[in-house]
Order: structure tokens, then sequence, then C-alpha cells
């Protein structure tokens, strides 16, 4: 999934300042899931902001509204009808959400509520961990299902590099050392012969050598 | 004169080599690169160029190397893959090598987050050992990453390093295997402090014949105080320093612990000399380089041999 953190509640006070009517629109997907954007967040930093906005004089409505999914066009056309009654909306999506609303209302602010961090896995209550960078060619079967791009401070794809030390990595000792746990992983299951080559440089061309990725399939086009 | 490597030359013909490194100044001035080398002419074969070490900005790596050359010294330039993507690194390569330059080490390099700059972003295009492999497609297939063909190839004596005292100590080895495929011709290792773990390590080396495709030098560092063996320890990713050690530096007042650590250090590589695949010492005499010349005479290292 996606994972996002809340922005400062005063950075959020200042991108809504010249505003009078905002919408706030929370996700109930990824970022429901991190527990930053979803319906109750989202209900909480309106009452949060009616809270502050009123204690300090500031006249402003302030409403809110969950979509399932914020990055899916069939499910932002559920603004439509109230989208007039507001000069910005205030997003509690990921990135691709805040763009996905900003695309269909041409007109409209729309402001990000939120810091989008990575790609990752709830790892436990309160606790989430990156582990994919998403470069378009997973190499996960040669890790043992462990990713070096996303996981190992330096990225490397034939480590582990001299800073590797009682499993943890030399850039933080709170940072499991990647390539550890790819070692402990493969011997596991007896396939540490899988590091005896040398893996060539990858070929980034597919996460961003092109500029931004798009995926087309014709199969489901309508 | 023609461009040699004094390194390559002095380990071929199976002399006991001697590196010493030397940072270049957080600063535009060249007398300060020359002051440092100046210090180290005569004393060893070589001298390393760190290449922005700890992740802070300091004159370039290439032109302290430059410098250095221009003293009739032979510069070994360390390069690390965090700061330059692939077009670059390749570039310097070609560049260092018209310059004159004959020695590289390829390095993945200290994290940002540990230098004046942790904002920065970190490249990691290539990792050190791609890069290793890089050099070598380019100075003996003179080719580029892609299998592009260069005019002219790069004279390059590839060096790469390897650390006895990170873990895990199993695959330390099969990763030396790994550089030494990928190109490596001599390999510096981490400071060795800890010599028991060092023999063990060297005699896997043996094991796999890795002793025999590449040079190793054994990588020192004078201790100036208890202070520093402590903070080594502690705070200095990859090092392994035993207490022992540091008892001894406590157990000497203050105006002996340059002389304790000294002592240390010309130990160490009498040790390293008696090890079986060990072709050389790299000291790494940290802000310190006038105590190079001091440990190679205590050690038998003087004279250097004339290539």
């Amino acid at each position: 999934m996606i994972t996002a953190e809340q922005k400062p509640m005063d950075e959020i006070r200042e991108m809504i300042a010249p505003y009078k009517r905002i919408l706030t629109v929370g996700c109930a997907s990824c970022v429901a899931e991190c527990a930053a954007g979803g319906e109750k967040e989202t209900g909480a930093l309106a009452s949060a902001l009616r809270m502050a906005c009123r204690m300090s004089g500031d006249e402003k409505v302030i409403h809110e509204k969950t979509l399932d999914r914020q990055c899916v066009k069939d499910f932002v056309v559920q603004l439509d009808d109230v989208i007039k009654d507001y000069d910005a909306i205030l997003s509690l999506g990921c990135g691709a959400g805040v763009q996905a609303v900003a695309e269909m209302y041409k007109e409209v602010p729309v402001i990000p509520a939120l810091n989008t961090e990575f790609l990752g896995e709830t790892r436990d209550q309160g606790l989430w961990v990156e582990n994919c960078l998403g470069c378009g060619d997973c190499m996960l079967y040669f890790f043992g299902g462990v990713c070096p791009l996303a996981r190992c401070s330096k990225q490397l794809l034939n480590g582990p590099c001299g800073g590797s030390r009682d499993g943890k990595c030399e850039v933080d000792p709170d940072v499991p050392c990647a390539w550890q746990a790819i070692i402990d992983k493969l011997s596991a299951f007896n396939a540490l012969d899988r590091l005896e080559m040398i893996y060539p440089p990858k070929d980034w061309s597919k996460k961003h050598g092109s500029g931004p990725r798009k995926i087309i399939r014709e199969d489901q086009k309508r | 004169m023609t461009d040699i490597s004094v390194l390559k030359k002095v380990l071929e013909g199976g002399k006991f080599a001697v590196t010493a490194e030397c940072g270049p100044p957080k600063g535009a001035d060249p007398e300060a690169v020359i002051k440092k080398a100046g210090l180290l002419k005569g004393k060893v074969d070589s001298v390393n160029v760190t290449d922005n070490q700890t992740a802070i900005v300091r004159m370039s790596s290439m032109a302290a190397c430059s410098i250095i050359k221009s003293l009739g010294m032979d510069p070994i330039l360390q390069m690390v893959v965090r700061d330059r993507n692939r077009i670059a690194l390749q570039s310097d390569i070609l560049g260092a090598s018209a310059i004159g330059i004959r020695n590289v080490v390829c390095l993945s390099g200290d994290h940002m987050r540990f230098g004046n700059q942790p904002q920065a972003v970190g490249v990691f295009d290539l990792d050190s050992i791609q890069f290793l492999k890089a050099v070598k497609d380019m100075r003996d297939g003179a080719k580029i990453v892609g299998g592009e063909a260069l005019t002219k190839a790069p004279d390059m004596f590839i060096g790469a390093a390897a650390n006895p005292f990170a873990d895990p100590l199993a695959f330390r080895v099969v990763r030396l295997g790994k550089k030494v495929a990928a190109g490596a011709d001599f390999i510096q290792t981490q400071c060795i402090y800890n010599l028991d773990r060092f023999e063990k390590w060297m005699e896997m080396v043996r094991d796999r014949g890795l002793d025999g495709k590449c040079y190793i030098l054994g990588g020192v560092t004078p201790l100036k105080s208890p202070g520093m063996a402590k903070y080594m320890k502690n705070n200095v990713a990859g090092m392994d320093v035993p207490d022992e050690l540091i008892k001894r530096m406590q157990g000497v007042s203050k105006e002996n612990w340059k002389e304790e650590g000294i002592r240390i250090c010309v130990e160490t590589i009498e040790r390293l000399k008696a090890i079986k695949g060990v072709k050389g010492v790299h000291i790494m005499a940290i802000e310190w380089e006038e105590a190079v010349g001091e440990i190679a005479e205590r050690a038998g290292l003087l004279p250097r041999p004339i290539v």
C-alpha cells in the first residue's frame, strides 16, 4: 500500500488561509489503512480545523467527505454535485489522490493535507515499513523476497557492505540490515548460491528513465 | 616520464607495498594537499586520496590526485558511487587516465547521513562491485556499461576495499571473491585492530584461493588516544577494536599516548608481514600524516624500492 502521514497543523492552516469554504476529502483505501486519511482521520482533521479557526476568529465553513478511492475517477465523480459549494478542497489522499481530484476539477485549488511516504506494509499496530521502490523490474526472486533496493541504505545489489553489524545497518542501529535478512532467508531454503553471481547494473529506465510511467492494457479498456 | 602505477610495479615485483591516505582539505587551498603529500614523499609507494570521506564536502579527489602527481608521486584515486551515476563515474575514469592517474579504488562511500550534507540524494546508481566491473571492462575491453566501444581504453590499476570485521563473517569472503571476479587487482582492508579475526578471515581468503588472484594490503590506523580507540569501537561503522587495546592505551600516561599508538601500529604491521597472502600495508593516519614516516621506518619498510 501507499503510506502517508498528516502534515503539521500550522502548515495546513497556512495553505487553507485564503479560502472560506473548504471541503475536506478523505480516502478509504491505503491512507485509511495507515491511519492518515481515512474517514476517521478526515473527520478529526475537519473538526480540529473548525475548532482552530473558531478560536482565532477566522470564519470558515469546513465540511468533510470520504471517497472509497480518491485516485480512481469513477469514485471522484461523487464530488460533482457538491464541488460548486466550495472554494477549495483539502485532500487527505496520497499524492496520486490529490492529483486525480485536481485533474478533475480544474478551477478548484486542491491542497494536500498529507505527506505521501512510501510503498510498504503494515508490520504491526502503528508500524509501517518501506519495502518496495516500484522499480518496474522485480528482482525479489533472487533475493529471497527481501528487496535490497528498497531496504538497503546504499541500494546494493551485490551486498552486504562493510557496515553490517549484528544484523543492523551502519546508517541507523534501528534499521535492520537488508543483506543480513537476504542471507538468512536464502540460507533457510538452501539458495545462497544465488548470491555468488554479480548482479549487473540496474536498468533504471524502467523506473524513471523516460519520465512519468503509465500502464496501457487494451484488454481492460472500455 | 611515462605514467605508471608505482603500486602495481612494487606488488608485481614481489615487494611488500606501502600505501598511505591523504584526505583533501575542506577548502580550495592546493598548499594543504602539497603539505600533507610532502610528509608522505619517499615513505610510501602510493597515496590514496579520499573522495569526500564521511560524506563531508572537500576538494575533489581527482584534483588532489592531480596535485600529488605533479609532485612526482603516485596517487590512488578513491571514487565512491554515492555521488555520481554511471555516466559521471565512467567519464571521471577516462579523465583520470587522461591526466596520468594510474590507480583507482572503487567504493560505495560513507552514507550521506554521516556528513555535512545529510539532505543530499544518495545516487548509488551502481554499487561498488558493478563499478569495479565497469572499470575493468573499460580497461580490458575498451567498452563502457552497455557495451559501446571507447576510442582509447583507460589504464588503471584497480582496487577495492574489504572489511574483514563486518557481518556476516562467512559471507565477507564470498563478497571479496565477487570483487576480485569483478576486476579488483588489489584490496585495501578496513583498519585492523583485531588480528585474531583478521587471521581467521585471511585463512578463509586462502581457502578460496583469493590471495593468489589479488594483492591484499592490510589497513592500519595509529591510535592517538584511548578516547579515539573507544570512539572508533563505538561510533565508526564496521570497526572492531578489542578491549585489550583500549586498556593498553589507557595504561600509559597522556604524553605517551601517541608513542603507544605508533608502537601498536608497528607491532600490527610486523604481524601482518608474517601472514601468508598479505602483500602490503595501507597506513591511514587520520589527520596525522607525519606519523606515517616514523611507522614505516620502525616497521622496517624503508627505504621504499625505486621502480
